[in-house]
């Protein structure tokens, strides 16, 4: 297991390879000149090209890349042309409450659509199953920052129930950042009003990114489910007496949800990818956001650090899944 | 007297398909009694297998519709009761192994839990099944589960018993891995046991321990077991009785020596002359002419009359009752009189 775990490490190496060099190249080929507009209008030649000299963008490009790449070994990611900080700093502030918003919509995607599977794959071609099949498909081809609009609409606007956007109302002291999860940390606080607050700030963007995987992941278990309980050892615990409601919530799920678990995975990945339309409907100050602006002002260190952080985020939630696999499989971990 | 382990009583099976409704079990007579083993044999799709799965109810109804008839276990009709009721005998009364042993295991959980989980359940319904008080709390009765699940694989014959609770499926080979079916379905100390092909899909060798081990669950158990293949050579190794089936009948029942020894229906001789023997030339393998028939629009009166070399004009009138011509030893054919003179003659 452990030598597993190591070889899929190793495998990170041609991935930041592989993503530096495109992402360079992509930063290359743009049009414009990103230190032009970092030195605002009013800026002489004289200014810019200092200011290219500073940031090193007067070498020629793989002089840069080399410099980029030896600065990653250190765990510096360049410095960002627009908040003239250093990525890494940015990506720190930034990140936690990606995460926290990726998460918590995994988390709501799978105690709702495994179990939601399960059910439907009982209930085949009965109405609990033609309704949840209808409401998926819903919930698969509208787009996510329209859903986020409905929701805003629905629970902020008319219903009042849930805050508009932001993590935390400006009179609410966030707690001492621990995680950098503003629910975690309050927890670990012990401040309630603002775990409550912050909780109430996730609900309706982590629901508006939840609702996609959440169908998937239904779709999922529900077909494997179904592919499981025609196996002959659901028969076997059938004939020797096994209540139904056990065989279904033990041994048939722990069956099905291991061909879901691929699903999750991948889910994972693009959710992070794809938070910038969420973040910038609920002004949620993540990643997306932050990202978004580097790319208006073709700023293109943050967009390098940011695509970088997500690709390895991305093969560590595939990594767990694996070993996760391994857990629910006994045949892969033996083998 | 009391009634007998198992009854089926004139026992009329349709199932739906695509095609229509094929009558697939057409009045089923079989009585199985403790210390009995039945083997229940005929080609593929006689119903053999429909019948051992009508008496643990495990047939889904749609597509089978039960038409007439009884199966009665000590008396009370399986039939009439719901699935709520079967669900309480399956595994605790009725014990079932079918016949793929790598498919018949979940994969994904260890075999010890699997049997403890069978044992928990058959305890439900009778305490006896484990060795603590009644009112014993979970921790108790899963601990007793255990030991019994151990003292099971024990009993089947898997070496280092209680280690082996802890391993999964394919750590075993498929010969052991029948060995904890059997183990699984006799933890409920089951009145009767149902083996559907439990030794189809294991070697030769393999499948010899297989069978002296449920002929000895037979004694030890004090159950009755009815034992579903196509082989005659299991017959005759393991079973004491023998029914064979044809096309959804039961043509002819009795004891393993009288039914192999002198078979009397011409569809038992047909089956046991196509068995080669050692004067049997290379590529001289004897079959039986024609095909099963559709059950959809069956043959009128005997099922077998197409393919019968004795069959007469007669024959298609009514479907033949079983008559008894020895000791327990039944035949459903109008000839059977001259049958009989013929394999006594």
């Amino acid at each position: 297991m452990l030598r597993f775990i190591l070889r899929r490490l190793l495998l990170l190496i041609p991935v930041i390879i592989g993503l530096t060099i495109i992402m360079f190249a992509i930063a290359r080929l743009l049009p414009g000149d990103p230190v032009a507009l970092a030195a605002g209008p009013n800026a002489t030649q004289a200014e810019i090209a200092a200011l290219a000299v500073e940031y090193g963008l007067d070498k020629p490009v793989w002089t840069q890349y080399a410099n980029y790449v030896s600065g990653l070994a250190h765990g510096d990611f360049g410095t960002s042309l627009l908040t003239r900080r250093p990525v890494a700093t940015d990506i720190a502030a930034y990140l936690p409450a990606t995460l926290e918003l990726v998460f918590a919509a995994m988390i709501i995607a799978v105690a709702v659509g495994i179990p939601l599977g399960l059910v439907t794959a009982v209930w085949r071609n009965r109405w609990p199953d033609y309704l949840a099949q209808v409401g998926a498909i819903g919930a698969i081809s509208m787009p996510r920052f329209f859903l986020g609009l409905l929701l805003q609409l629905c629970f902020a606007m008319w219903l009042m129930w849930l805050p508009l956007g932001g993590r935390l109302p400006i009179v609410v002291i966030p707690p001492p950042s621990v995680t950098g999860f503003l629910t975690i940390d309050s927890l670990i606080a012990g401040n309630w009003t603002a775990f409550t607050m912050s909780l109430r700030h996730l609900a309706l963007p982590a629901i508006a990114m939840s609702l996609s995987p959440l169908a998937t992941i239904m779709r999922m278990m529900r077909s494997s489910t179904i592919e499981v309980m025609q196996q002959d050892y659901v028969m076997t615990a059938r004939a020797l007496g096994l209540p139904s409601r056990k065989i279904i919530t033990k041994y048939v799920a722990r069956n099905a949800v291991s061909a879901t678990l691929t699903v999750i995975g991948l889910y994972f990945g693009w959710l992070l990818g794809g938070t910038v339309l969420v973040e910038t409907v609920f002004d949620w100050p993540g990643l997306g956001l932050y990202a978004t602006k580097a790319i208006v002002s073709q700023d293109m260190m943050p967009v390098i650090g940011v695509a970088l952080v997500i690709g390895l985020l991305f093969v560590f939630a595939n990594l767990i899944i694996d070993v996760l696999y391994g857990v629910i499989n006994p045949k892969v971990r033996y083998s | 007297m009391t009634a007998p382990l198992l009854s089926i009583q004139n026992l009329h099976l349709k199932m739906s398909s695509f095609d229509g409704r094929a009558h697939v079990l057409n009045g089923i007579n079989l009585t199985v009694n403790r210390g009995e083993i039945w083997g229940l044999v005929g080609e593929s799709g006689c119903g053999k297998s429909l019948t051992g799965l009508s008496i643990s109810r495990l047939q889904p109804t749609p597509p089978a519709h039960y038409v007439a008839g009884e199966i009665l276990l000590e008396g009370q009709d399986l039939l009439k009761l719901s699935q709520a009721q079967m669900q309480r005998l399956r595994g605790k009364r009725i014990g079932m192994i079918f016949q793929d042993p790598t498919t018949n295991l979940n994969p994904a959980f260890r075999i010890g839990e699997q049997l403890v989980d069978v044992a928990l359940a058959a305890a439900e319904h009778d305490a006896g099944v484990l060795d603590c008080p009644p009112n014993a709390g979970r921790r108790a009765r899963r601990i007793a589960a255990r030991k019994l699940a151990g003292d099971m694989l024990a009993r089947v014959g898997i070496p280092n018993a209680q280690a082996r609770l802890d391993s999964y499926p394919h750590q075993f080979s498929g010969g052991m891995r029948q060995r904890v079916l059997i183990a699984m379905a006799l933890i409920g100390r089951p009145d009767l046991l149902i083996a559907d092909e439990p030794t189809t899909a294991l070697d030769v060798s393999v499948q010899a321990q297989i069978l002296e081990l449920i002929k000895n669950s037979v004694n030890d158990f004090d159950m009755g077991v009815v034992l579903i293949t196509h082989n005659l050579g299991v017959v005759a190794q393991t079973c004491s009785h023998v029914a064979v089936m044809y096309a959804g009948n039961i043509v002819e029942s009795g004891p393993v020596a009288a039914v192999i020894g002198s078979p009397v229906h011409p569809y038992t001789r047909a089956l046991m002359s196509a068995i080669p023997t050692r004067e049997t030339k290379r590529g001289m393998l004897r079959g039986l002419a024609g095909s099963v028939p559709n059950l959809i629009v069956p043959p009128p009166g005997c099922r077998f009359a197409p393919r019968c070399q004795f069959a007469l004009p007669a024959c298609t009138a009514a479907m033949p009752a079983a008559v008894p011509v020895g000791n327990d030893h039944a035949v459903a054919c109008i000839r059977v009189a001259e049958m009989e003179a013929l394999v006594h003659g």
